[in-house]
This record gives C-alpha cells, structure tokens and sequence, in this order.
C-alpha cells in the first residue's frame, strides 16, 4: 500500500508540476500557430507571476491578483506583437528581450515596492486560490484504490488546475471548429493566401498573441499564487523555455501538448521524489543529477524521439507584401 | 460594343523611383476574354494588383459596371465581383480544398456550418462549370492543375463576375494548359470576364477577343485578336521588329573542346537518369540538347559542371580528363576555362539577397582582379559589374539593387554576363530563356552565336524545340537518359519531336 501512496502522490505532484507548463504550452500554440515565435513566454509567465502576487497583497484579492497577472502579461504580448507584426521586427531578439526586460523589472519593481528582496508579501490564504475539495472526496478516502485516486488526484486542486486541463479541449475546438481558428492556422503557413482573402493578417496574428497573454498571465498567477504563497525573483526557472521544447514535441497539437506536459511534470515529479532514495542497482546518486534529469531527458526526447516536427511554414517570418 | 465590365482611368503607380504604372486607361467589356501581354516588368502584375486591392493607384480613376469605386482592400474588390488567381497560389498547402476555398469567406462562427454549405455550393460550382476537384482533397497533394482548378473555385465562391488570371499557364503542363483554356471559354459563355495575363503570344492568340500590350509602365496599344498577328504583339511588346529567329553564319567546328564518354549518372534515389551517353563539342559550334523535361537533361548538365557526382564516364575538357566520379569541383572546373549557366538561375545561378554586383562577381570572387590584399576590391568589383550592365543592357543599371528585384530576365543576363565575361572555353548553358521576355530572349540568343563566332564550344540545354532549332548547329535528342538521335539545325519539328517522343529510338533498338 506504501508504494501505491507513493505513485499516487508522484501523479499529484506531476499534476501540480505541469500545470504551469501546459498553460505556458497552449499560450506557446496559439502564438506559433498563427506564425509568431516567441521565445518570450518565460518573461511573460514572469511578469504575470509578479503582478498577480503583489495586486493580490496590496488588494486582499485572488481575483484582482489574477486579473492584472492577465493584463499585464497580456500588455508585454502585445509589446512583441508590436515589434515583430507591425515594424516586422526579428521574433526571436524581441521575445529575449521581453524575458529580460520581464526579468530585471520584476526584481526592481518588487524592491521598490515591497522592500523585501524582490519578493511580494507573503499571501494570506485568502488572497490565494484554495484548493477545491470535490463532493464526496473526504468520505471515500479510505476506499482502497478508488478512493486516494478520487480524493488526491481529482479533488483537490485549485480553479486554475481546472482551467488548465479545460483549456486543452477549449484550444483544440477553437483551432480546429471556429472560423477564427482556421483563419489563425492559415496565417500560421501563408499569410499571403490570407491577405489575398481579405482578412487583416497583423489583427489576426494580434488576436492570437492575445490569447497568448492571457494564458501566459494565468500561468504566471499560478506559479505565485498557487503553487507559492507569493513571488520570488526567477521563478520561471526556465518553464517557458520547457514549454516551448513541449510544444516543438506536441508538434503543435492541444492534446499532445498535454501529455508533453505531463511527461516533462512527470520527470520533474520524479526527480523531487527520489532526491537522496538509492535506485536499484545503481544505488546512491547526487542529488544535482536527479534535478538535472527531467532536462537531460528534454534533450533526448527532443533529439530521438519526436520524429519529424513540422512547424507552421510561416512561423518567424514577419509578412511583406509582394509584388 | 456591350457595357464595359472594367474601366481604368489614367492609373499611375510608382515604387519609390520607378514609375510600375503610368497613365494607364483600360476598358474591358464585359463577356470577354481580355488578354494583357507585356515583357517582364511591364506593369502587369502592378496594374492588377491595384484593381485588385493590393496595392492603391497614386492617382487614376477605376469604374467597374460603369461605377466609379475606391479598391483599398481585397475585401473591396471581392465585393465587387473581381476575383484574382495568382500567379503564385495563394493556398493553404496543408488544408482540404474546402478549407481553402471558405477561408476568408465563412458563412458563420463555427466552421460545420460553414463546411456543409460550402460542399454544397462547390458541388453547384463543379457542375455548372465542369471544375471537378475532391472537396477533401489536401491541396500539397494536388497536382498544380489542380490547384489551379480551387484558385478559380475560390473566386467564384465568392461570387467573382470578373476573374483575374496571372500568367495561368507559366506552371501548368501543355494538357493542363489547353484543359484550363477549355474552362476560360466555358465561363466566358456563362458570361464571366476574363483578364489574362501573360507573355506568351501563342495562349493570346488562342484565346483572347481583345488584347493590350503594356510596355515599360505604359499601354501602348489595345488591338481585336482576331486582327493581329503575332509579329506585331511582339513588336509592339518590345517596341521594334523581333526577330524570332536569329540570323547566324555558318559553323567554323575547330579541335575539340568538350567530349563525353559513356557517361552515367544517378539521382539521388538511385535511379538512372544518364545512361551512357557519349558526344563532343568541338569549337565554334553550339550543340543543342533537346528532349522533353525530365529525361536526363538536367542531370547531365550538373554532372559536366560538377555539382553532381558521375556513376561511371570520361569527360575531357580541352583535352584532360576530369575526376567526376571522385571530386571535380565546379571551381576548379572554373578555373579550367568551363563556364555554367545552370538552369535554375534562383537557387543554383544567384544569390537573390545580395546586390547586383557581388552577384556578378560570384564563384570568381577569389580572383586577383576582385580582391586587394585579403579583401574585395569593391572599387574594381563596381567597375566591373557597370561594364558588365552597360555591354548587357541589364536593367535597372544599378549594381547596388538587391538582385532579387530585377526581373527575370534581367536576372538572367546577370548570370550570362559573369559567365560569358570570363572569356571561358566552354561555356554550358541550362535552359538560357526560361521566364525570359521576348526582347532578352533575342539579346541572349545573339550572345550565344557571338560566342560560337569566338570559337568557343557552346553546350546548351533547352525544352524549347525553337530555341535549339534556331540556336544549334548540330541537335542531340535526349530520351530516358540516352542520346537517341542527332540531327543537323534543318531537322524538322515534327521529326525532332518523334525522337524526343521516344519513337524512332524503340524502331532503332528493334
């Protein structure tokens, strides 16, 4: 029963672990989908992570938290658009920069204002998002099997945990089932056949890089609001670089980009929990080299395993009307 | 005269210094086919796009069913009736055929919606008009035909009354040609207007009612097809009397300067395209290659100029052999007096981001005259690249422009001069007129003999039957990798054709 605890609570923790990487995964599809590359969802989950936490301890609310996460992760998405759609600037230099300029001004930001290091308050339970404990879960705990399964993996999480796996679903809908999403897949491999249909290509590739933001926000509301109490400087720690490697391994599908997620949460998971336990045969190993294993791992998969990855035709290239 | 589908009226267009389009006035009436001929460069393209909403005229008036209208966008000229195929499709190669022909045009939010009265428009579609294509079909699996055939579904899903066409033909095999003039006819009955644009007289004159000629931004001429000829398009196009064939004297055949040796060549899946083929190329004479695309032409030309690998062969080059099998490099081939014309002048001939003059220079850039020191001699490549734009009439003569922004025939007398300049032995040539006008056309085949007057040896590789019966001096026939047949410059067309069709060569082989 002990090992069964275990997997379930590593599944937990996988759960809790790809949360964020789906979020910034899916915020990844729909800009690289409509042919923006952005390199710049590490900055964005960042800033997103800073403006939640600390609009949530000045304001006392999860939800204003959440919401300036989105607004204003949302606004440094529509600094690259800015950029790299309307003065056709290179993608990649604009998202490094965003992750820079994400990274510095977090840190700045949070000095001034809160005088703690960079870090925002620590947030009162109330101005966190609470776990949602389903109907019923605390009753059948105890039934073997069924119940740690129900009441841990299911139950349990918070409303973003929810939204997360929701929006797998919702993203494979809008992209394959609504007119803006065939627009959006369209203007991702040639934007020429767009602007030939009479269809604006820079408000699309705007409208995606929305979306971008507002996913990037809440993943970054997560992270600081969730997952921690607060925010600390650098606490991305390379996520959106993983979701990107996710992405690229999804090959750029919703559902995919799921289980990439959840494999990379699951390395993570796995990691945390076997830190100073003997393997089999292999016996002790240094902590350093469980925590490097999820992206050793990302690098293997990347390089093997994914076969040919298509990516949209258009994607980095900003679009000039041709004679 | 029936009603006037388009009217322009004194259009001007420029793109900063050059004026695309000037004082352009164009009727065309409504029910007919209108052709648009020009060189390459002309205006054109310019012209349509403006009407099409791609681009806005600086000045100039368009009236479309005798109203007068602003085209800012494609959205405005959609819903007016004009609809456009590209010269370049303008498809989504890996959607469905339906996909592309809703896209932009969606009848509602959710696509099943859209979909399912799409399918059942589009089935109205083919009917009426005879375009039969899978509606699920994905278009990178599509032949260009095809392809083609959902350009012009798109149009007319959109309700196009007046339908564009940019040179149509310029990818489409002969078959898809004449089935795509089939189609234009049969709109035109069902009371469509048709612009076509090209530079091919021959589809002009098959097809059109009413022709225009555009020449340098200007439209100097709108002629009833019926009475005109060929001649004077051309010389209308060009300004001047053409000559379609070149005057040339007789052939002074000196030493041998280039001689094949049972040579064979495989691709890269390893099937035979040169299957021991042997022949000489002696100085002062032009050997013409002809055959239709794709048996072994291609490969035998990159094999020569040593950009592909030989299976097994002898090929002496005044007189010594070269390693083809092992590693001849096309620099050292250079170096030993070969000069190639490839055949695809974008991706093997130029480098189209870089300026005019570093591509007059390319692949003799290491030598002495270009450089000082270790580095460029800009002052002498510029000297250079201006005597080479005067003595080629390459325009526009400017060097420091991005090469990419001439026209294709302009691009191909970049190549010719940086390869005939170099005052080779030899000199091979991959299709020297391909997308070319027809005043280059003339301009480069006159170089060529120039050459051959030289005494140099002149290989030349070319699927248009008239330009290597009015070049060559002695014609090789290739089919299926082999030199089926040689023939004098008299050969006839028909004959010449049955050896490219395969027919004599399966009698020869009994």
């Amino acid at each position: 029963m002990d090992s069964f605890n275990a997997i379930i609570q590593v599944l937990d923790s996988t759960i809790r672990l790809s949360v964020p990487l789906l979020l910034a995964c899916l915020a990844g599809l729909f800009s690289e989908r409509a042919g923006i590359f952005d390199i710049g969802l590490e900055g964005k989950m960042l800033v997103g992570a800073f403006a939640g936490a600390s609009a949530a301890a000045v304001f006392h609310s999860a939800l204003i938290g959440l919401g300036m996460a989105i607004l204003i992760s949302v606004a440094f998405a529509l600094v690259h658009g800015f950029a790299s759609i309307t003065h056709r600037g290179n993608q990649i230099v604009s998202g490094v920069a965003i992750n820079f300029i994400a990274a510095g001004s977090t840190i700045i930001l949070g000095q001034a204002w809160f005088s703690q290091g960079g870090r925002t308050p620590a947030l009162q339970p109330d101005e966190r998002f609470a776990a949602i404990i389903w109907p019923g879960a605390d009753a059948i705990r105890d039934v073997p099997i069924i119940g740690p399964i129900y009441a841990e993996l299911i139950s349990g999480h918070s409303i973003l945990v929810y939204f997360a796996f929701a929006m797998v679903p919702f993203t494979w809908w809008v992209l394959f089932r609504t007119r803006f999403g065939l627009r959006m897949r369209a203007v991702g491999e040639n934007p020429a056949a767009v602007d030939t249909a009479g269809i604006s290509v820079a408000w699309l590739r705007y409208r995606a890089l929305i979306c971008t933001g507002i996913l990037t926000g809440v993943a970054g509301a997560y992270l600081s609001m969730v997952q921690n109490g607060g925010f600390v400087k650098d606490m991305t720690a390379g996520k959106g670089y993983i979701a990107l490697a996710a992405l690229i391994f999804a090959k750029w599908k919703p559902v995919n980009a799921m289980f990439a997620c959840l494999l990379f949460g699951f390395l993570d998971a796995a990691a945390i929990r076997l830190q100073g336990s003997p393997l089999p045969i292999i016996g002790k190993v240094p902590v350093q080299f469980m925590q490097a294993l999820p992206y050793v791992l990302t690098v293997i998969l990347l390089a093997g395993f994914i076969g040919k990855a298509i990516p949209p035709r258009a994607g980095g290239v900003p679009y000039v009307k041709e004679r | 005269m029936a009603q006037a589908a388009i009217e322009l009226i004194g259009i001007d267009k420029s793109f900063g210094a050059v004026r695309a389009n000037r004082d352009i006035n164009l009727e065309v009436a409504r029910g007919t086919i209108h052709g648009i001929v020009g060189e390459n460069g002309a205006g054109k393209s310019t012209l349509m796009s403006i009407l099409y909403g791609f681009y806005q005229a600086d000045s100039g008036e368009i009236r479309v069913g005798g109203k007068p209208v602003s085209i800012h966008t494609s959205n405005d000229a959609i819903a007016l009736g004009i609809g456009m195929v590209h010269q370049h499709f303008m498809l989504v190669d890996n959607f469905t055929v339906l996909e592309n022909i809703i896209l932009g045009a969606e009848s509602d939010a959710l696509l099943k919606k859209s979909i399912a009265k799409a399918r059942s428009e589009l089935e109205r579609l083919e009917r009426e008009y005879g375009l039969e294509v899978d509606p699920d079909a994905i278009i990178e699996e599509l032949p260009v035909g095809l392809q083609q055939r959902v350009e012009i579904l798109k149009a007319l899903y959109r309700g196009a009354e007046i339908l564009i066409l940019d040179e149509p033909t310029g990818v489409l095999t002969p078959a898809e040609a004449d089935h795509l003039f089939r189609i234009l006819k049969q709109l035109k009955e069902q009371g469509k207007t048709i612009v076509l644009i090209t530079h091919k007289l021959r589809e002009i004159m098959a097809i059109t009612d009413t022709v225009s000629v555009m020449r340098q931004g200007t439209m100097v001429a709108t002629r009833v097809t019926k009475e005109t000829t060929v001649g004077e398009l051309a010389e209308l196009m060009v300004g001047r009397r053409v000559l379609l064939r070149v005057e040339k004297g007789e052939s002074e055949a000196g030493a041998i300067k280039l001689s094949v040796k049972n040579l064979t060549v495989k691709d890269s899946r390893g099937v035979t395209m040169v299957d021991d083929v042997s022949f000489d190329v002696r100085g002062g004479e032009i050997v013409g290659i002809a055959g239709v695309a794709g048996n072994g032409q291609s490969e035998l030309l990159e094999a020569i100029s040593g950009i592909r690998h030989a299976v097994s062969g002898e090929v002496m080059l005044e007189g010594k052999p070269i390693d083809l099998t092992g590693k001849a490099d096309p620099g050292e081939l250079r170096d030993r007096g070969l000069a190639h014309v490839p055949e695809d002048r974008h991706h093997v001939g130029l480098v189209l981001a870089f300026e005019e003059n570093e591509n007059s220079i390319l692949g003799y850039h290491d030598d002495e005259r270009y450089l000082k020191g270790p580095f460029l001699n800009v002052d002498a490549i510029m000297a250079d690249a201006k005597d080479k734009i005067e003595k080629y009439d390459i325009r526009p003569g400017n060097p420091r422009l991005k090469t990419a922004n001439f026209s294709g025939g302009n691009q191909q007398k970049i190549v010719l001069a940086r390869e005939m300049e170099q005052d080779p032995g030899v000199l091979i040539v991959g299709q020297p007129t391909r997308g070319v006008d027809v005043g280059a056309i003339e301009f480069i085949h006159k170089r060529l003999i120039a050459m051959r007057d030289q005494g140099k040896a002149v290989l030349v590789v070319s699927v248009e039957l008239d330009e290597i019966r009015s070049l060559s001096d002695r014609i090789l026939v290739m089919f299926a990798g082999r030199v089926v047949g040689e023939r004098g410059p008299d050969a006839t067309e028909g004959e010449l054709g049955l050896l490219m069709a395969g027919v004599e060569h399966q009698e020869a082989a009994q």
